[in-house]
């Protein structure tokens, strides 16, 4: 029986960003965290495979802040038991410090069959924890997956790339992480969610897991953010009206013509 | 961290490696070093000529008939072995999904940083890469630079235009490299849908949202698209949720760039407007005077897009009789 292990980031909830009207900054305090989105699929994914298969789902979360809300829900998806590692030298940490970290937790957990990871973060969206997980496991990776199965040590998937669609299969223990359209990750029932009060959630700090301080933060990092601002928007914003519709559409074809972007 | 020296460019889209070549020209010039690309594949040097036409002072040819197919394990083991043996300190690869992740693959190979889906890649003073890429659904843009070397960025097609191709000397050096066993075993190739495909290459867009009431209502938005010369796309909501389509332009779909975007009943989602924001000209056409696409828009069109789609259909057709 499978032993399915699920990268979970606390991300910042883009969906609730808001930009300062006036200065169209961006206003990111005070803005909830929440599980990244395709992590939650790879959550789905991992406890729909155990509902089929049998075995065990654990989560392993690498934070700077508290994130045991984030993993009680996923533990009331069906998770068996939350991983945290918490700890303040993880600020400023980029994909090659985290995925150092979630290396060594996912070796301190022991055994395992499978890592699911969403295919990438939905506030960074770099999609290089994955694959920087597996060199450093030193196990195959399946990117992009929309479909999976898993039988006798051999996970079979449905690789989405730009043009096309694969099916890719490789011996496990391996990593295959998920597209959104693989699953709608379920909504926990009121039954799950008191359940799940009942698991455990382990936390470490780095010591725990041996990795040294300069491994992670800004000094464990291979990229250092200068600079975080809003995009310039520069846009004309021009109102076309007219008295009817056959008005707007001329206004609107002469501009287009004029831009030299209709009827080359 | 001195002795890397070089900038480097690979992609297993040969028409984006000749646009990451005119990227990182530029680099190159500014740190004095060698512009190179890394040709893999199976009897492929014929291309090298090319390469060095469109701006590259050097062609590694790794040229190995079990390379022939573009293999991620096997890629990046050559591309591994080259580059620990030649230390470049820039390397540029083209931002596909399978780019994506030999780029982190190969920066975790190598120890070091790699910044994703570059928009612009600059040198600073003191010869280090400084990269702008947006992030959180397009609300922010990140400047950043490294902390080790070599420095890895990808980026995405279309973000350079190729140089124009001049006779030009170069060098072209063939490469041995002892190539690995693939983990992956390929089982299936199935296309998907031609709608769906390319929509980054149309250099017109016509996009339809959830104003769009029914599926066939699409059929005045390709009229349009099609008298144009562009094609059709849609949001999220419409593939997802509503099963209309089976892909979409946005942050976790496709990014497009055309000259022209229409927005057909399009709120303006800021998932959305990652996908669309670079488009040359935007007009949004929505009903609700607040929605949020006309912030981003260069003409902004409030009413019905059930009365003005046809009219503008019937519009061109006359202005387009007069040209």
């Amino acid at each position: 029986m499978p032993r399915i292990i699920v990268c979970l980031k606390q991300a910042i909830d883009v969906s609730q960003l808001k930009a300062d009207p006036s200065t169209r900054r961006l206003i990111t305090d005070g803005v909830s965290r929440k599980i990244s989105d395709f992590d939650k699929n790879a959550l789905e994914e991992a406890v729909r495979l155990k509902e089929k298969l049998g075995g065990e789902v654990i989560t392993v979360t690498a934070s700077v802040e508290d994130a045991k809300t984030s993993i009680r829900e996923a533990l009331a998806m069906g998770a068996d038991k939350g991983y945290l590692i918490i700890d303040e030298a993880l600020q400023n940490s980029d994909t090659l410090a985290t995925s150092t970290v979630l290396a060594e937790a996912v070796k301190k957990t022991g055994q395992f069959d499978l890592i699911l990871c969403g295919e990438a973060s939905i506030d960074g969206f770099s999609a290089q924890v994955g694959p920087r997980l597996a060199e450093l496991l030193k196990i195959p990776v399946i990117t992009y997956a929309r479909k999976i199965s898993f039988e006798d040590n051999i996970v079979t998937v449905e690789k989405v790339l730009e043009d096309r669609y694969e099916t890719v299969k490789t011996k496990t223990p391996a990593i295959v992480t998920v597209t959104k359209e693989i699953n709608e990750p379920r909504i926990p029932s009121l039954m799950a969610i008191m359940k799940a009060s009942k698991k455990e959630i382990v936390t470490w700090r780095l010591a725990d897991i041996g990795v040294l301080p300069e491994k992670v933060g800004e000094t464990g990092s291979g990229v250092k953010i200068v600079d975080v601002s809003a995009p310039k928007v520069e846009r004309k914003k021009v109102v076309i009206e007219g008295e009817n519709p056959a008005e707007i559409a001329e206004k609107l074809v002469k501009k287009l013509i004029q831009d030299g972007v209709v009827g080359r | 961290m001195s002795e890397h020296k070089g900038v480097w460019v690979f992609s297993e889209n040969y028409d984006l490696m000749l646009e990451l070549l005119a990227g990182g020209s530029p680099l190159a010039a500014n740190c004095k070093t060698e512009l190179a690309a890394v040709l893999i594949g199976s009897g492929v040097e014929s291309k090298a000529d090319d390469i060095i036409r469109h701006g590259s002072d050097k062609v590694f040819v790794v040229d190995n008939s079990c390379l022939k197919n573009f293999q991620i394990d096997t890629y990046l083991k050559a591309l591994t072995s080259l580059i620990t043996d030649n230390k470049p300190e820039i390397i540029l690869i083209g931002s596909t999904k399978n780019g994506k992740e030999l780029a982190s693959r190969l920066a975790a190979r190598l120890e070091t940083g790699c910044t994703p889906d570059c928009s612009q890649l600059t040198i600073n003073k003191e010869g280090q890469l400084i990269t702008k890429r947006i992030v959180y659904s397009g609300n922010a843009v990140v400047t950043a630079t490294y902390r080790k070397k070599p420095q890895i960025a990808t980026v995405p097609l279309r973000t350079f235009e190729k140089l124009e191709p001049k006779e030009r000397s170069g060098k072209i050096m063939k490469v041995e490299v002892e190539v690995g066993e693939p983990k992956l075993e390929v089982v299936g190739v199935n296309r998907l849908e031609v709608a769906d495909v390319k929509i980054e290459e149309a250099r017109i867009v016509v996009c339809g949202g959830r104003g769009i009431e029914k599926k066939e209502d699409f059929k005045s938005l390709e009229e349009l698209a099609q008298l144009l010369g562009g094609q059709v796309s849609n949001t999220r909501p419409l593939a997802e949720d509503r099963k209309w389509f089976t892909g979409w332009v946005g942050l976790s779909g496709k990014k497009i760039k055309p000259t022209l975007y229409i927005g057909c009943g399009i709120s303006g989602m800021i998932q959305h407007v990652a996908g669309m924001r670079d488009s040359q000209i935007v007009v949004a056409l929505n009903k609700d005077p607040e929605a949020a696409i006309f912030e981003v828009a260069d003409y902004v069109i409030v009413g019905d897009l059930y009365e003005i789609v046809p009219a503008i259909v019937e519009a061109l057709k006359k202005e387009l009789k007069n040209i």
